[in-house]
């Protein structure tokens, strides 16, 4: 059995937060649209996973965390470690193999990480950061912090033996956790539901640990961010983890390598109507927020992202000397005498 | 000094420690009131409490993940991996992730932990039970890896594994928990990198690790007897190796013996051997031998275990042969 949310009435939710929940929305919009650009540019080598169309939900829980809260993400980790208030520049860089990139080069755009914002790193191996981030949240019930750990995570991380481990534990030791399952319906190329013994990948998995099931809509950013609101806070009052299962749907492929030829039209275009942009823009006008006001916040991000291409491209090629720098905690790559 | 046993060295390291740092923290299964599988954890969940000795689950995952993500945030967590064999249902953990974070961050994330666990055979245990597994973790950039071989060093490198900034794994020997030995009194530290020449001979070098280093000693006394003089030298940790103590042996005796419990492929051994060749090549006196179990998967049985891992009489016959 699932539950679906009830959609919060706007006046739950304060104006300065929607306007902040759409003008990061636009913000995570616009960075994916031009690391695509560069892509095509050829500029950004490697692979790059966008999360175009999925911007409600990095978007609402970036903007309900408190400074010191902790994110884990997946390769799909652009939006998350954005939302955290990391440079968008060295995000940028870091794509584009720059110097002056997140991690000088060393992580490239699946292990996108800033520490300082409590970013705490991109994970490429599906299902891994779920411990990671039940460590995190550890931690901060040891040292009795307040800190929450939130961690995300597609449709496909469900079949995997990290995501059941972690849910057990995170619920045995009542760690201050958020699990916020993304389900964009496929696993990369195959719909999840044809590979997943429940119709529901996270949400009729939630009873299976004492958890209260919770399906979301992941398409509008008002109700994502109460549920935001609502996990958060119940772990930080030591009410002990949540297993969110929000639905939405990734605007392109897997992967630069993959036009999703797969998909039904029907079914694209309908997710598309869905866009949680297009759909909380006209909810911000009747809220009464000026369209002067909604073009400059869309005006900046464009600003914003411009800005961050431009000091991304004026960066050196990544150094070589940081081959062998920082395998170690002296900064070295030493590994004999 | 007082006499303790391998595993209460073990638990000796782990109370110093707990005891110095409030930030340590110690997790895993059947460590707390249980005391451990193989007795190691004894008087720890007493002293300690249950939030500080914490049991978990059997999910080696949720155990290595946990503890990367309270090293990334303030702790110093201690894991254990009841057996070594089972590092592989957690692999990703510690060589994708605890191995790579550090460095692909650039430095933004340190992972001050360590991951104990008992490793090796000599207790008929079978193939799933009794691997010799340091040469998994060796090859993997990112991991410190150390061994000892006797309860001092048990103690003294357990205790700077945990105090050390960077993921150690620590391979404790499950076949020496009885043996016993003499252990400072008071704070004890062995600081890691550092070989051990524990015997003295002109005519060759052996070269050993964890329980192979007993058996290189007792193999070094019987060559002795023939007139083979034998340096002995205890390698402890294999990251960082400390090649300038090691190589200084072979070029004062021209050869080199290593004696190594895992199977032959890629063991720690082949390093060495590559390091000496490269660069001690002329004062090599002549060709380079690894002492290994047989590249098969560890059996069972008392006589086929003891015949495949490399015994007292096998590293004396090979030392003998091959300086005849």
């Amino acid at each position: 059995m699932s539950t679906q949310v009830e959609k919060p009435a706007a006046a739950d939710i304060d104006r300065p937060t929607r306007v902040r929940l759409y003008q990061l929305m636009v913000e995570l919009r616009d960075f994916e649209q031009r690391a695509y650009e560069l892509f095509l540019e050829n500029l950004v080598r490697g692979t790059s996973h966008l999360a175009l169309g999925q911007e409600a939900i990095a978007a609402a829980y970036g903007v309900a965390m408190r400074p010191d809260d902790y994110t884990f993400c997946t390769y799909r980790g652009h939006n998350h470690t954005l939302a955290r208030g990391a440079s968008m520049a060295a995000a940028m860089a870091e794509l584009l193999g720059r110097g002056n990139g997140m991690m000088h080069g060393k992580g490239g755009s699946m292990h996108l990480t800033d520490v300082e914002h409590g970013a705490m790193g991109s994970y490429a191996i599906v299902g891994a950061h779920l411990p990671i981030a039940a460590g995190a949240a550890w931690s901060a019930q040891v040292r009795q912090s307040g800190q929450v750990a939130v961690c995300f995570f597609g449709d496909g991380t469900t079949n995997i033996g990290a995501f059941h481990e972690a849910l057990n534990l995170a619920v045995v030791w009542k760690l201050p956790v958020v699990f916020v399952c993304e389900n964009n319906l496929y696993m990369e190329y195959t719909p999840i539901d044809s590979v997943t013994a429940v119709k529901q990948p996270a949400a009729d998995r939630a009873s299976a640990y004492g958890l209260e099931s919770i399906l979301v809509d992941g398409n509008d950013a008002d109700i994502m961010y109460e549920i935001a609101r609502q996990t958060i806070g119940k772990a930080r009052a030591g009410g002990g983890p949540s297993l969110v299962e929000a639905l939405t749907y990734r605007h392109g492929g897997h992967s630069r390598a993959d036009p999703a030829k797969y998909r039904p039209e029907a079914e694209v275009r309908e997710w598309l109507a869905r866009d949680p942009i297009k759909r909380y823009r006209p909810r911000l006008i009747e809220a009464g927020v000026a369209e002067a006001e909604i073009r400059d916040i869309e005006t900046r991000a464009q600003q914003k992202v411009d800005a961050a291409t431009e000091e991304a491209r004026d960066g050196a090629p990544a150094s070589i000397d940081e081959i062998e720098r920082q395998v170690w905690s002296d900064g070295s790559a030493r590994w004999r005498n | 000094m007082a006499e303790l046993s391998y595993r209460e060295a073990i638990a000796a390291g782990i109370a110093q420690e707990m005891a110095r740092d409030p930030m340590v923290y110690f997790i895993g299964e059947d460590i707390g009131a249980a005391g451990g599988v193989f007795k190691a954890t004894v008087g720890l969940f007493d002293r300690f409490g249950p939030d500080r000795v914490r049991d978990t689950p059997i999910s080696e995952q949720a155990i290595i993940g946990a503890a990367m993500g309270a090293a990334m945030t303030g702790l110093r967590p201690i894991a254990e991996i009841m057996f070594s064999d089972f590092l592989a249902t957690c692999w990703d953990m510690i060589a994708n992730q605890i191995a790579k974070t550090r460095y692909m961050t650039d430095g933004q994330v340190s992972l001050p932990l360590v991951i104990r666990t008992a490793n090796g055979g000599g207790t008929r245990f079978g193939a799933q039970h009794s691997q010799s597994l340091e040469n998994w973790a060796m090859a993997v950039p990112g991991l410190k890896v150390v061994a000892p071989s006797n309860p001092s060093d048990a103690k003294g490198l357990l205790a700077a594994a945990i105090r050390d900034p960077d993921p150690v794994i620590f391979f404790e020997q499950k076949s020496l928990y009885g043996v016993k030995g003499t252990v400072p009194d008071g704070e004890h530290l062995e600081p890691l990198g550092r070989a051990k020449v524990l015997r003295d001979g002109k005519d060759c070098t052996i070269v050993a690790l964890a329980a192979m280093v007993p058996k290189a000693m007792s193999a070094a006394e019987q060559l002795g007897a023939d007139g083979i003089q034998a340096t002995v030298v205890d390698v402890r940790s294999l990251v960082p190796l400390d090649t300038r103590t090691i190589l200084a042996e072979v070029v004062k005796t021209g050869r080199l013996f290593t004696v190594e419990e895992n199977p032959r492929l890629c063991g720690w051994g082949a390093e060495i051997a590559s390091l000496a060749a490269d660069e001690c090549f002329d004062d090599l006196d002549g060709p380079i031998v690894r002492i290994t179990t047989p590249h098969v998967p560890l059996p069972a049985a008392d006589v086929l275990e003891d015949a495949a891992m490399p015994s007292v009489e096998r590293i004396v016959r090979t030392v003998r042969e091959s300086m005849r």
